[in-house]
């Protein structure tokens, strides 16, 4: 008998018009309805045709810029966004299997708002919600909120130790973040409302608990003034790309996005995810580590290999990414695939370069070749998206056992 | 001339109002509630829908309270959910000034703008307890006194940010390249006691301009807060002398901040009960009431006058015959209208047990007589008519229904007291516009103008 392979989960990654700076002057593009909700629903309508395991929305806390450092001037770049959660809360009704895994920064946001957001989602969608957390160091973005003094990252002294800690400490602060996000999700137990006519009592109180978080950056009391969601715990997610990040995607992540260059890379990452895993006593759970690429596709590579240097063109500028790109057919993308999945990736989470063209690549050939390869669903198997992720309703942590 | 009314529909709160014992009574959380409720407000052409705010779980001599319903979700992400399931209908969400950053709140109402294509509004609300501040990084940091000033100028940021995009910045000219029609959009600086803060905000200019601003203050300082800022007011004051003062007083206010009386509209909420006849609302309005008031809501109640534990206490025997215990520790938290008993307890269990004695009432139907009276109680014909009575007299714009049933509880209303306004009228028989400043008759908003209510509101 034929040992059935491991099916594979893949995502892909929307951000504005596309992943590359071009990508809204292609004649496909809709540069006029980015911030509408029509645009996003018909993305969100495509992926799920393609019967993705979900989709993620970038986000950020100012205005997007070329230089990672800070703000720049240009005026040839698709520029503003609307709120990340706020897009996956008002397309989630109008699709029915596909997960939504918006972007939230942990670094100036309060913990117990997004914990109450991200369970909304959840029941608006029945159970598909995830939220992808990120850390903004950026000095621009602290000057919008002016509450925390922050030291700016400098580019040119990324290697001292200040610096390094104080990344260090931006996900050390996400990791709190993503504790209280959990610990809140559980405050309520699952039969906590009780609507006992008798006693008068809408809850047992019993079952309702304080999560008396305490850390170095915030407190929070608890309980969520939003019941359990459906999922018990909606997914989280983070990018990393260092030992640093890798630690919170260990630590505290049910899906690591990550950026190998190559399968024997990809295999190394995987490792070190692991060794930190058990070293944070999670050894036994699921952790999805999926590889990000960027993917401009084609029916022959020649084709992607131009559509993508008449992007760099009109671009002024050769495309550069943190992800591998990928610049081919479908087939040639699967093959990719495949061999970085036998590295130990269990996803992807792919980014168009343009959409919608790279997305239908995506939906209505690379979906068809992996899946005659049996690496892919045929149908969504789950309601859930934890259940689409193979990830079983988690017990409460407070429930008495 | 005949004013149009205005009405809108409150999803039922966290308060004994909400009778969650009722066999027809649903899920409180459950999306289906919402998109139910907001398909039946859509369906009698009300303007908007508006969920109310709380954000610690109330406690009451230390335990949380588990009387009334408990939980919600959040108010941002359940209006965006619902503009997927509805076209027309406004979406109006309470939101703290105290407990959020203005880039923040300013971003996500921009960005429910843009996602419900200009149907969001704001009701902005203050609150400095710690109670509710220890879910929050910043904990219970703001002094009684400093609330309205934090929220003045928490408003005048926002309207900042917003007013840093034009709308005239988007080209997307895919020909030339040009995707921005200037360098640096949504530049702003503010700098004040609350607030230092520069950069540029990242959400382009939304259809309506910036979120319908609502104003649910009652103070003095909160009259003035509104006249100066608000485009309604969400009162309670739904009587007809009442209504009439605060109507006169509010709107008296708004010359002195250089704006018209039809630049504010007063929308008290209302409760209502309908039946066949009026007789028969009247008998099934004292059933809700009893309902509204079980014997441990009762106590309840009691224990927050009294301000003391009272286990054992039986409701329907008499009211404690000792006086409140006056004192700045409140067993009840995270409860505004407690604040109203604590400002004279003593002299207000005086008037609970001479409205006790001269009708012979137990302790529980004093409390039934003194909380939950329903605003309109009677046939339809007859709520209709005290409806439009009212506007006309210039006690109110118009209504905010809260029903006591949910979801379904609004149905009625819809059904048989919007027909009756709209034969006579008084109120639309269909949108005619897509925001919902079109449907409060409010003038679409200019750049300029709204750069006036900024300066309005951050001079004070």
């Amino acid at each position: 008998m034929v040992p059935t392979p491991a099916p594979l989960h893949l995502a892909v990654a929307l951000d504005g018009a596309g992943w590359h700076p071009a990508a809204w002057r292609e004649p496909d593009a809709q540069p006029q309805r980015l911030f509408t909700a029509g645009y996003w629903t018909e993305l969100a309508r495509h992926a799920e045709r393609g019967l993705l395991d979900f989709l993620t929305i970038e986000d950020g806390l100012d205005l997007q810029s070329d230089d990672r450092f800070q703000a720049d001037s240009r005026t040839d770049r698709v520029r503003g966004r609307l709120d990340a959660v706020l897009i996956a809360a008002r397309v989630a009704p109008v699709t029915r299997h596909i997960g939504f895994v918006p972007t939230a920064i942990t670094t100036h946001t309060e913990p117990f708002h997004l914990s109450k957001a991200i369970a909304t989602l959840d029941y608006v969608s029945a159970g598909r919600a995830g939220i992808r957390v990120q850390v903004a160091a950026r000095a621009g973005t602290t000057a919008h909120f002016g509450r925390r003094d922050i030291p700016p990252l400098e580019p040119d002294r990324l290697a001292d130790p200040d610096t390094q800690r104080l990344i260090a400490d931006h996900f050390d602060e996400a990791a709190d973040y993503v504790e209280v996000l959990r610990r809140l999700w559980d405050s309520w137990e699952d039969d906590a409302e009780i609507r006992d006519v008798a006693t008068g009592r809408f809850i047992d109180r019993d079952k309702l608990h304080y999560i008396d978080f305490e850390g170095r950056w915030f407190s929070v009391k608890g309980p969520s003034i939003t019941p359990r969601p459906p999922q018990g715990q909606p997914i989280i997610a983070a990018l990393g790309h260092a030992s640093v990040p890798y630690q919170l995607i260990a630590r505290s992540a049910d899906v690591g996005f990550v950026t190998p260059r190559d399968a024997a890379h990809a295999a190394e990452i995987v490792a070190e995810i692991r060794t930190e895993q058990a070293r944070a006593g999670r050894a036994g759970m699921t952790v999805h580590v999926f590889g990000d690429l960027v993917v401009f596709l084609d029916e022959t590579k020649a084709a992607a290999v131009a559509r993508r240097q008449r992007l760099d063109e009109r671009a002024g500028a050769e495309y550069h990414s943190d992800a591998h790109i990928f610049t081919g057919t479908a087939i040639g993308l699967a093959d990719l695939l495949q061999e970085w999945q036998a590295a130990g990736l269990s996803g992807f989470r792919l980014r168009p370069a343009a959409p919608p063209h790279d997305l239908t690549q995506l939906t209505e050939r690379l979906v068809p070749e992996l899946r005659r390869r049996c690496l892919f669903r045929a149908r969504y198997e789950a309601d859930t998206l934890r259940g689409l992720l193979g990830l079983g309703r988690p017990a409460n942590r407070y429930a008495a056992a | 001339m005949t004013k149009q009314i205005h009405l809108a529909a409150h999803f039922p709160g966290v308060n004994n109002t909400t009778v969650w014992s009722d066999p027809a009574a649903g899920s409180h959380i459950e999306f289906d509630s919402f998109r139910q409720f907001a398909q039946t407000a859509e369906r009698g052409r009300l303007d908007f829908l508006f969920l109310a705010e709380g954000l610690r779980l109330r406690e009451q001599n230390g335990l949380i309270y588990d009387l009334d319903v408990v939980g919600r979700p959040d108010t941002f992400t359940v209006l965006a959910a619902l503009a997927a399931v509805t076209e027309h209908i406004g979406l109006t969400g309470t939101i703290n000034s105290t407990f959020n950053e203005p880039y923040e709140v300013a971003r996500q109402f921009a960005s429910l703008d843009h996602l419900s294509g200009g149907r969001s509004a704001w009701n902005v609300v203050t609150s400095w307890d710690a109670f509710t501040g220890e879910n929050f990084r910043r904990g219970g940091y703001l002094a009684q006194g400093d609330r309205y000033e934090r929220a003045r100028t928490f408003l005048a940021t926002a309207l900042e940010l917003w007013d840093s995009w034009r709308g005239d910045e988007i080209l997307a000219d895919s020909g030339t390249g040009q995707f921005l029609a200037t360098a640096a959009p949504g530049t702003f600086r503010h700098r004040d006691a609350f607030f230092d803060i520069a950069g540029q905000f990242n959400v382009p200019r939304s259809p309506q301009g910036r979120p319908v601003i609502f104003q649910a203050g009652d103070s003095d300082e909160g009259r003035d807060f509104a006249a100066a800022s608000a485009d309604a007011i969400f009162s309670r004051y739904s009587t007809l002398e009442a209504g009439q003062a605060f109507y006169a007083d509010v709107k008296g206010r708004l010359p002195r901040f250089g704006r018209t009386r039809g630049e504010l509209l007063i929308l008290p909420a209302a409760t209502f009960v309908l039946g066949d006849t009026d007789a028969e609302a009247a008998e099934i309005a004292r059933d809700v009431r009893r309902a509204q008031v079980s014997p441990q809501t009762a106590l309840m109640f009691i224990e927050q006058l009294w301000n003391t534990e009272l286990s054992g206490f039986d409701v329907d025997g008499p009211l404690p015959s000792f006086d409140p215990v006056v004192s700045d520790t409140l067993i009840s938290q995270g409860r505004a209208s407690v604040r109203q008993f604590a400002k004279d307890p003593v002299a207000l269990a005086a008037e609970w047990r001479a409205r006790a004695e001269a009708g012979n009432l137990s302790a529980r139907e004093v409390v039934i007589e003194v909380t939950g009276r329903q605003s309109f109680v009677g046939s339809a014909e007859t709520v209709a008519t005290t409806i439009n009575e009212l506007v006309q007299a210039d006690a109110a714009d118009g209504y905010i229904m809260v029903p006591h049933i949910t979801p379904g509880g609004l149905a009625p209303f819809v059904d048989q007291v919007v027909p009756l306004l709209q034969e006579r009228g008084v109120f639309r028989a269909d949108y005619t516009g897509t925001t919902l400043r079109d449907h409060l008759g409010l003038a679409p908003l200019r750049r300029a103008e709204q750069t006036t209510a900024a300066r309005a509101v951050a001079a004070g």
